[in-house]
């Protein structure tokens, strides 16, 4: 282990939890958890200042590792606790971290509603396709045709973009990133957390034991082969024509815009209120 | 607090306004809420207040959401509300459960109306007593407050918020439709006679802080995030270190504490309005806008020389046990009117069914007893 990485380890996870971690050796989520925070200890931000939430899945364990403040809610609810760690305590630097089922299925409320709305927060979705904790049941973002422990005569339903879902629900900023492609993901994180807005990374993952498996894909560097050949950089795709884009996907940012910031909005309305204006807000005055 | 949050003397207003004002008074700057008729008017009250007070209200995409954010917001040191009814209540069940799990205070006002699904929206109902107590799933003590006049919104929400702040944990507000609806005096103390109560801070070190090792009282000191103590916060079984731990060991040793914090404190927490209970024989039992009904028909029934009681529940939750045991010994009838199919009626049963007759009067809901209903049952059992 370089002396780097030995580094960050000691600065960033807890010292007083017990490893070894719950996931599965080759899990993508690992790989993400170094991005974010390689992405962290560039932007030089505060432990203190740090807040992780996450739902319910294997992604959901995540915070438990980190020595941030930390919370490990319910089921696809990790971005309505952020809300409201983040209006109460505005400082802080809150980023949720979910699952793919976490965010668009149960959660898929909360997640476009929380675009909608733009906080000054940070939403990772691990995208490995599949419902990686409870064993491999099918999520929204499991590919049509493919196989599920609840699909067993493959899957007959349609998978969610999610980061196209973040941008038509209106997230000022959207990205997405895969695990092969590390040194990118970590530039997307930073960016997303450095983003004044609500931020969506979503991370093409591997879950090989549980999505792979019954995939063709039994191993991680299958998948990972499999995003390398499957990931093209936005940039590209916007002169590629869409026959060449069937079956592919696009890495990079997808939407990059400035919106009014609701906290920002609620000082107005705060001020304006104090003042004595009985009702008010943006343009409303 | 110089900040307008308590609006110091006499108004008109009526019970969920109250509710608001008592939040506000009880230092509450964090209101998260989704519409719901008969609880919009509480939620209409904060969205105009909060911001004066340099607070902050959001309507959030539903009830669940809602839950979630006012324990987001406590974490975040806030002093948290919401407010619903019953389908909202019921979307509030899984967060509930993960507020007793963390020990996260925040008070949570179901202002009932009848019941189930759709029911009466508009109209009263107070078949929610059970599901206060038991919605959630697992194992967990609960305070249940219910509020029987304007006056004791606006009073009883405060309390609502000390109780939540002492015991760290979810709270509620089990009021109705009426009590909230309804228009009557209110008087707002000056603020500094307004008591509060703040949860407690560790008073030890980052690195010898055990976020959830309970004190005397079984309660931990809460540190919250941006504090230094970076805690980790999790529903699932945690030892006292926060960490998740899965083992019937540690899921004993911590649900234990969650529900006899309440149990072995309880005494000091049941509040109960006793009136006439020297030499009564029949006592009524009532909560919330029907005890208004059956004070009147328990004076009527005095006036006339019949031996009535009355035990008014300003706590439902926990339920006052070691007094109705006391009771049962010398009190021949228990009158209980809920507008409920027996509710409150159940536990006195369990209480005291063994020595004393239980009668239940209940209404399914839309309406509330007239003082006659009552006082005819009165007299049927204490002549
Ligand atoms: C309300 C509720 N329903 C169901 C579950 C069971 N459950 C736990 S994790 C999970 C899905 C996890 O999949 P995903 O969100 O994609 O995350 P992953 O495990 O793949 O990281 C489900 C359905 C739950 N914990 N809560
Ligand atoms: S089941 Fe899948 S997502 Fe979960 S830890 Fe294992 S590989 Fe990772």
């Amino acid at each position: 282990m370089s002396q780097g990485v030995t580094k960050l380890i000691h600065k960033y996870l807890r010292h007083d939890k017990k490893f070894p971690h719950v996931w599965c050796p080759g899990c993508g989520n690992g790989i993400v958890l170094g991005a974010l925070i390689r992405a962290i200890d560039r932007i030089g931000l505060e432990k203190d200042e740090i807040v992780l939430a996450s739902g319910i899945g294997c992604s959901g364990r995540m915070p438990v590792y980190v020595d941030f403040n930390t919370l490990h809610t319910t089921h696809g609810r990790a971005l309505t606790f952020a809300t409201g760690i983040k209006l109460a305590k505005p400082s802080l630097t809150v980023i949720a971290i979910m699952g793919d089922g976490d965010a668009t299925a149960i959660g898929g409320n909360h997640f476009i509603h929380a675009a909608r709305r733009n906080l000054n927060l940070t939403a990772i979705i691990i995208n490995n396709q599949i419902y990686g904790m409870t064993g491999g049941q099918s999520s929204p973002t499991t590919p049509y045709g493919s196989y599920a422990t609840t699909a067993p005569y493959g899957l007959i339903e349609h998978a969610f973009s999610i980061a196209e879902l973040a941008v038509t629900a209106g997230a000022p900023f959207v990205a997405r990133g895969t695990v092969y492609h590390v040194e990118t993901l970590e530039d997307l994180v930073k960016k997303a957390i450095l983003k004044r807005g609500f931020a969506v990374v979503e991370v093409i993952s591997n879950c090989h034991v549980q999505y792979g498996r019954r995939n063709n894909m039994g191993d991680p560097v299958t998948m990972m082969k499999w995003m390398r050949d499957h990931a093209i950089r936005v940039e590209k795709a916007s002169s590629m024509s869409i026959d060449d884009m069937e079956g592919k996907f696009t890495i990079g940012v997808l939407a990059d815009v400035e919106k009014p910031i609701y906290t920002e909005e609620y000082q107005k309305i705060r001020e304006g209120a104090i003042k004595g204006r009985p009702t008010g807000g943006p343009g409303h005055g | 607090m110089n900040n307008g949050a308590v609006l110091t003397g006499e108004h008109f207003l009526n019970g969920d306004v109250a509710c608001a004002e008592g939040a506000l008074a009880a230092g509450c700057n964090f209101f998260a809420g989704y519409p719901i008729t008969p609880a919009t008017e509480v939620a209409e009250r904060m969205s105009r207040r909060l911001p004066k007070t340099g607070g902050i209200y959001i309507q959030m995409e539903d009830e669940i959401a809602s839950m979630a954010a006012i324990l987001g917001a406590s974490w975040g040191g806030a002093k948290a509300m919401t407010s619903t009814s019953g389908p909202g209540f019921s979307l509030m069940m899984e967060n509930i459960g993960l507020g007793m799990m963390t020990e996260t205070p925040c008070v949570l006002v179901n202002i009932m109306r009848a019941g189930p699904s759709t029911g009466l929206p508009t109209l009263v109902g107070q078949a929610d007593v059970m599901q206060a107590r038991w919605g959630s799933h697992g194992d967990y003590g609960v305070i249940a407050i219910s509020p029987a006049s304007v006056q004791e919104m606006f009073d009883l929400t405060i309390e609502a918020f000390n109780l939540s702040e002492q015991y760290r944990q979810p709270v509620f507000i089990l009021s109705d439709e009426v009590v909230g609806h309804m228009y009557e005096k209110l008087v707002i103390p000056p603020a500094e006679r307004i008591h509060r109560i703040e949860r407690r801070k560790p008073e030890k070190r980052p690195d010898e802080y055990v976020p959830f090792m309970g004190e005397e009282d079984l309660v931990p000191p809460m540190a919250c995030a941006g504090e230094g103590y970076r805690v980790h916060v999790t529903g699932l079984t945690h030892d006292e270190m926060g960490y998740p731990h899965m083992f019937h060991t540690t899921q004993e040793r911590l649900v234990r504490r969650l529900v006899d914090k309440i149990r072995l404190n309880a005494d000091k927490i049941i509040r109960l309005e006793s009136d006439f209970m020297e030499d009564a024989k029949v006592v009524v039992i009532a909560y919330g806008c029907v005890s208004r009904s059956a004070r009147e028909a328990v004076e009527r029934a005095r006036s006339k020389g019949l031996k009535v009681g009355m035990l008014r529940l300003i706590t439902v939750w926990p339920f006052p046990t070691k007094k109705l045991r006391e009771l049962a010994g010398r009190v021949e009838t228990f009158i209980i009117p809920e507008i409920n199919y027996g509710q409150v009626a159940y536990e006195v049963e369990r209480c005291a069914g063994d020595r004393a007759e239980i009668v239940q009067v209940g209404i399914m809901g839309g309406t509330v007893h007239s003082p006659e209903d009552i006082y005819d049952v009165i007299e049927e059992f204490a002549q």
